[in-house]
């Protein structure tokens, strides 16, 4: 018996949905060998990783804060996956957006009028979007691969916040750390609860993935996205202009991870620093595969991948292990989720050998 | 003159790194498959051998050490896209992921503990010549690797029949099945091969260019070896001068820095990354070159039935 893979004529619907709990449970049984590995007691670093970071209101607050900019960069960068455009440099447009917005927030200074916090918004879309505008021109006017492109952008970016709070924009109060002046109260997002961190850019990105979802699902330019990602052939013949979809889904893509720096930098952090985002960007492909390159997915995925950095967090404090354990989980998750999706295209079946020679 | 040789050295320091991972991957391409976990394998063979070599004391365990730690990131890779067909690009993202957290929780114990640098293969009498002496008998064993596998890439690409089958597969895996050649076998072979030289690359890192381990030490050479093989249109002989070329600039902007010229490091250091990019765009921009000898069925995915 040797087991051989047979295409489905459609993908499985029920495979779509069972695929990513499938991915959380291998990884799960595989984080608890190598916890054991490490000389720890699993169910204890499980508690200590899934449960206990959800165990107050504080804490579902922080799992919001978190769940954020990882949703807003997923967002994005879905539309792009859906196009086959592989735009990996969410971290750098991120860094952008805040650069941007947080600018203009330090040029405001401490009596900023009312229209500054719009003001701030709208330069870090645009701020993400120049950013992700320049892998999009390298690419439809010279056929530069974006992969390479926007990764080599984030490098740039994150030295150019370096310079910024290392030179000009560093506190001149500030006992010489390399970070800007606190911005005002006023340009701050608005707290919507006491005594956490929970601000106004949670309910935006919620309505921003409904409005993502009516876009990929109802407008004419979602079913173009799709129709260039499964067949780019027919996207052809259908006269679909696939520079354009290059442009619209890079810029998308920017601005929204632009919008997740500024929230960052207008709202938890509260200024300009060398590290705004602890990889973000990048984790937020996992976000959008594990939520299937669906908005409302990726609802939900953000949420879970938000709970694996408070979990990193809980068990560096409560055990002792290292922040990059986050990172391990979240590898083997998108390990275990690509594995996993074969039984999406694919189902299996298991055949003696001598009858595989005979059909074939 | 002195001077020369040794910004020249340093060159040569900094290219190695490139090399390896870029000849590797060049082969993987060559046979039709986009491995983007050459990040990861190269930081997860740099705390490979690390490791290894300061637990055994043999720098010669840790380099094997380091090269199995990038197969062993390949063989992932070939499981996911070659055996569950599952997208390559992802699949080489989920890699580099994996692994720049593997290598931190691996490392914890080793950050900041010194090991002795490779050392240089000493031949007699000729590493005392003036100048050339160092600049070119001066190195440690894996520069002459580094060197070396680019005639030898050469050789098994375009005169052996193996490589003649992997070049095959790389422009029509349906072609070269229906000829019975054993597609998913012999992209087996060059990931792990791929993975292999990317160990090397960062063990050279870690053993070699800078003896220790840092977190996230290979600072995106990984990715820079992938823009490489595009700089080379594939061609492996083109990998060395543009290995180098890197290399080069990579040592400009330390030096620049050394002689106090009044640019902010920040804008310095960003030099790698934008030369990159502007390389990228050079070669892309004329697509027929490029076109020419980037294998037909890269990313592709192969199932026998489809």
């Amino acid at each position: 018996m040797r087991p051989r893979l047979e295409a489905r004529i459609g993908a499985s619907r029920t495979m779509v949905y069972a695929t990513p709990v499938l991915a959380v449970a291998l990884t799960m049984a595989c984080g608890s060998v190598l916890f054991a590995a490490l000389g720890h007691h699993p169910p204890a670093v499980l508690y200590a990783f899934f449960i206990q970071p959800l165990s107050s209101v504080y804490d579902l607050a922080e799992l919001t804060v978190k769940a954020t900019p990882l949703v807003l960069c997923a967002i994005g960068l879905s539309f792009g996956f859906r196009a086959n455009v592989w735009n990996i440099g969410a971290e750098g447009q991120l860094t952008l957006g805040a650069i941007a917005g947080g600018g203009i927030a330090l040029w405001a200074g401490d009596d900023a009028a009312a229209w500054v916090l719009p003001a701030m918004i709208v330069a870090g879309l645009l701020g993400g979007a120049a950013w992700a505008a320049i892998p999009a021109f390298l690419k439809t006017r010279f056929n530069a691969n974006e992969i390479l492109t926007s990764l080599m952008l984030t490098y740039v970016a994150i030295l150019l916040l370096s310079y910024l709070v290392h030179g000009p924009w560093k506190d001149p109060d500030g006992f010489s750390f390399p970070q800007s002046r606190m911005f005002a109260d006023s340009v701050l997002l608005p707290l919507l609860t006491m005594g956490t961190r929970l601000h106004l850019g949670a309910p935006i990105t919620l309505f921003l993935a409904l409005g993502a979802w009516w876009v990929m699902a109802r407008m004419f330019i979602g079913f173009q996205i799709k129709v260039v990602g499964l067949t780019p052939a027919a996207a052809g013949l259908a006269g679909f202009s696939v520079n354009r979809l290059i442009w619209i889904t890079l810029l998308t893509g920017g601005a929204l991870a632009g919008l997740a720096g500024l929230f960052e930098v207008a709202g938890p952090i509260g200024q300009l620093q060398p590290s705004i985002s602890p990889g973000y960007g990048f984790t937020a492909i996992i976000v959008a595969f594990l939520g299937r390159l669906h908005p409302v997915g990726i609802l939900l995925s953000g949420l879970f991948i938000a709970l694996s950095y408070l979990g990193g967090e809980t068990v560096q404090i409560e055990l002792g292990l290292p922040l990059a354990v986050s990172g391990v989980f979240q590898g083997m998750l998108l390990f275990f989720l690509l594995a996993a999706d074969v039984l999406v295209r694919y189902r299996i079946r298991w055949r003696r050998a001598a009858m595989v020679q005979e059909a074939g | 003159m002195e001077i020369l040789a040794a910004v020249l050295i340093s060159v040569i320091g900094a290219a190695t790194p490139l090399l390896f991972a870029a000849v590797g991957e060049l082969v993987v391409e060559k046979s039709g498959v986009l491995n983007l976990g050459v990040e990861g394998m190269m930081v997860l063979g740099a705390v490979g051998a690390f490791a290894v070599t300061l637990t055994t004391g043999s720098a010669t365990l840790g380099i094997l050490a380091g090269a199995a730690a990038g197969a062993a990131m390949a063989l992932v890779f070939a499981l996911l896209t070659l055996t569950l067909l599952a997208n390559q690009v992802a699949s080489g993202l989920a890699l580099t992921i994996f692994g720049i957290g593997a290598s931190a929780l691996l490392g914890r114990s080793f950050v900041g503990m010194p090991v002795t640098r490779l050392p240089q293969l000493d031949l007699p009498g000729l590493g005392d010549l003036a100048i050339i002496g160092p600049l070119l008998f001066g190195h440690d064993v894996l520069v002459y690797l580094s060197i070396l596998s680019i005639p030898l890439t050469i050789w098994f690409l375009e005169r052996s029949r193996a490589g003649l089958v992997l070049r095959a597969i790389g422009e029509s895996h349906q072609a070269a099945h229906a000829l019975g050649h054993p597609v998913i076998l012999v992209r087996y072979l060059a990931l792990l091969f791929g993975g292999a030289m990317a160990g090397l690359g960062g063990a050279y890192l870690s053993l070699a260019y800078t003896p220790m381990w840092a977190e996230n030490m290979t600072a995106g050479r990984g990715w820079i070896a992938l823009a490489l093989v595009v700089f080379a249109t594939w061609r492996p002989g083109r990998l060395l001068s543009g290995a180098y070329l890197f290399g080069g600039i990579t040592v400009a902007q330390l030096h620049v820095q050394g002689f106090g010229f009044a640019i902010p490091s920040q804008f310095l250091s960003m030099l790698p990354y934008v030369a990159t990019i502007a390389v990228l765009v050079a070669i892309s921009a004329d697509g027929t070159r490029a076109r020419l000898n980037a294998p037909a069925s890269l990313g592709r995915i192969f199932h026998p039935e489809a």
